[in-house]
């Protein structure tokens, strides 16, 4: 019989001297404020969470279904660099199709592991140590970080509730200084919801054109627009071969499981970009490239009846929010409401903490996504439409109680 | 009939317990006006009823549900129209069509017992004239209806904070 050797002699902690091994660089990226929050959710029970950034969906069965055909066939190895060309191909349709831009599947387009992998390697691509890179505030939590670690230096460009958080080429232009190089665009954005429209990203490219800039646009909420139809950054004149657009399909298709993004760019930043992603990833994950294949062939319809449904709860919440005392801009994108919560005279992180803790629902502060999110808490809406009822039912009593 | 027609039928579909103003708030339109477009629903005879779905193997374990299918010998100038008619007649017959393939018409019929399905079907259906054939499926389990899952799945978790 074999026996399991519990001495643990090999590998004990010891109290010898060692340098601090950890690099300037990773230390110079903050904590994330947000840990207690998460501690805070999982102590309690019966917590109604709007805290998520993933569709309530699971993956529409059709798509689960091709990507477990495919391990059965025996496609478990490793795809092209830039990914499998059907699914490249069928992309390239795609977006030409949805979103009036051309990509040429064999040159400007990879295949990444979620659209992380793709914001790293590109911003790592294309940044110089002291390179800026203006990036949209408030935004998603990785931007800065990833410029932090690729050496450059990122400098926040508000986008306000007054300009209905959009990005107003005056303020763009205030903060363009001789070292910036690159502008990180989201929209519809994460965590406010705000979308450019067609006249709005016209309004910037006279400037990104005259600076000399070049735009990394994340779309990955470009189908969940409620609003008219999503506009491309790279579809405005003379901004093609300066974007690269980022985008994934764990948002419309309810796959952030499967960790599938891709990039599409001029040749010249497509090459180096692969250089990279050759190294640190080698291809995205194989069964998800057929799940992709099979989302994009068959999945529009369940994407579309996502999406309907979404931009219901999203009528349903905003007038909730505004009901019960917390103004709230109307998000024309992605499934995020992002309430002022001023009025209560909480901060937003005293709010979000005494919220969960006293009435059981989970948002996130505002401060989390950048200082312009200050004041604000982020509420998904990818919850089903009775518990974001009961959510503004609890969050009614909360304001309420406050004196 | 309009997109907004469109959405409020799917809506009521999915829970017709929707409060108006609910309603109108998700359509953007008045709480008066959902009362007209539903009004007009109704009576246009595109709202049947509203009612609830119940899984009833679970509240009355001694009911039982049968598919038969029957092979009918169509009528001339009336097609299959005047023995569907008399046939839906019966309270216990849930749901009745007339499909492709082997058979003609396709009832769902429910029962207090087997026998009591077996006797219908013996002394009801199978006399009728132009009936040819008759085969009696009894229900074992129900999985999934009217696109309502009736068995416990186990959805994936999703953390409480994400990004």
């Amino acid at each position: 019989m074999l026996s399991v050797k519990t001495d643990n002699a090999c590998h004990s902690r010891s109290d010898n001297k060692k340098r601090d091994f950890i690099s300037d660089r990773t230390k110079a990226i903050p904590p994330s404020g947000i840990r207690r929050f998460f501690d805070l959710a999982g102590q309690m029970e019966d917590v109604i969470s709007l805290g998520v950034g993933e569709p309530d969906y699971s993956t529409p069965w059709h798509i689960c279904d091709a990507a477990i055909s495919s391990i059965e066939q025996g496609h478990t190895a490793y795809t092209s660099n830039t990914g499998m060309e059907p699914l490249r191909r069928e992309l390239a349709g795609f977006i030409q199709d949805q979103y009036h831009v051309e990509y040429d599947p064999a040159s400007e387009m990879i295949i990444t592991t979620g659209v992380s992998e793709g914001l790293d390697i590109v911003i790592r691509a294309v940044t110089d140590p002291g390179d800026e890179v203006l990036v949209i505030d408030p935004s998603y939590v990785s931007y800065s970080p990833c410029v932090t670690m690729a050496g450059g230096v990122p400098v926040p460009v508000p986008c306000t509730e007054k300009d209905r958080f959009r990005l107003s080429p005056d303020v763009l232009m205030e903060h363009i200084t001789p070292r910036s190089k690159v502008l990180i665009l989201n929209f519809p954005n994460n965590p406010t919801g705000g979308v450019m429209r067609h006249e709005d990203l016209k309004a910037i490219a006279d400037v990104v054109i005259d600076h000399d800039l070049l735009i990394l646009s994340d779309e990955v909420y470009a189908e969940l627009t409620y609003e008219g139809h999503h506009t491309a950054t790279a579809s405005i004149e003379g901004l093609w071969d300066r974007t690269v657009t980022l985008s994934g399909f764990s948002k419309a298709f309810a796959m952030t499981g499967w960790r599938l993004g891709y990039i599409c760019a001029p040749p010249d930043i497509t090459a180096a970009t692969l250089k990279i992603h050759q190294y640190v990833m080698l291809s995205a994950p194989t069964m998800s490239q057929y799940a992709a294949l099979e989302a994009l062939k068959n999945g529009k319809e369940a994407m579309q009846e996502m999406v309907r449904e979404y931009h219901l709860r999203r009528n349903l919440f905003v007038d909730g929010l505004n009901r019960i005392g917390l103004p709230c801009h109307v998000p024309e994108g992605a499934f995020y409401a992002f309430p002022s919560v001023k009025g209560t005279g909480l901060t937003d992180f005293e709010f979000a903490e005494r919220l969960i803790t006293e009435a059981g629902v989970a948002v996130v502060p505002g401060n989390v996504f950048g200082n312009s999110g200050i004041g604000h808490v982020r509420c998904s809406y990818a919850v089903s439409r009775q518990e974001l009822t009961e959510a503004v039912r609890r969050m009614d009593e909360f304001i309420r109680s406050l004196p | 009939m309009d997109d907004i027609d469109r959405s409020l039928l799917s809506l009521l579909e999915e829970d017709c317990s929707t409060s108006l103003h609910d309603l109108a708030v998700m359509l953007g339109c008045s709480d008066e006006e959902v009362e007209k477009r539903k009004a007009n629903l109704e009576k246009d005879g595109i709202i049947r009823r509203y009612s609830a779905v119940i899984n009833w193997e679970q509240v009355d374990k001694g009911s039982v549900y049968a598919i038969i299918e029957l092979k009918v010998a169509p009528e001339r100038d009336h097609g299959f129209d005047r023995i569907a008619a008399r046939i839906s007649r019966f309270a216990n017959v849930r749901d009745l069509r007339l499909r492709t393939g082997t058979h003609d018409l396709q009832l769902l019929v429910k029962g207090k017992s087997m026998q009591e399905i077996a006797r219908f079907v013996a002394e009801h259906i199978a006399p009728m004239e132009r009936i040819r054939e008759t085969a009696t499926h009894i229900i074992m389990k129900t999985y999934k209806e009217n696109g309502v899952l009736y068995v416990e799945r186990e959805d994936g978790q999703r953390l409480p904070f994400s990004f």
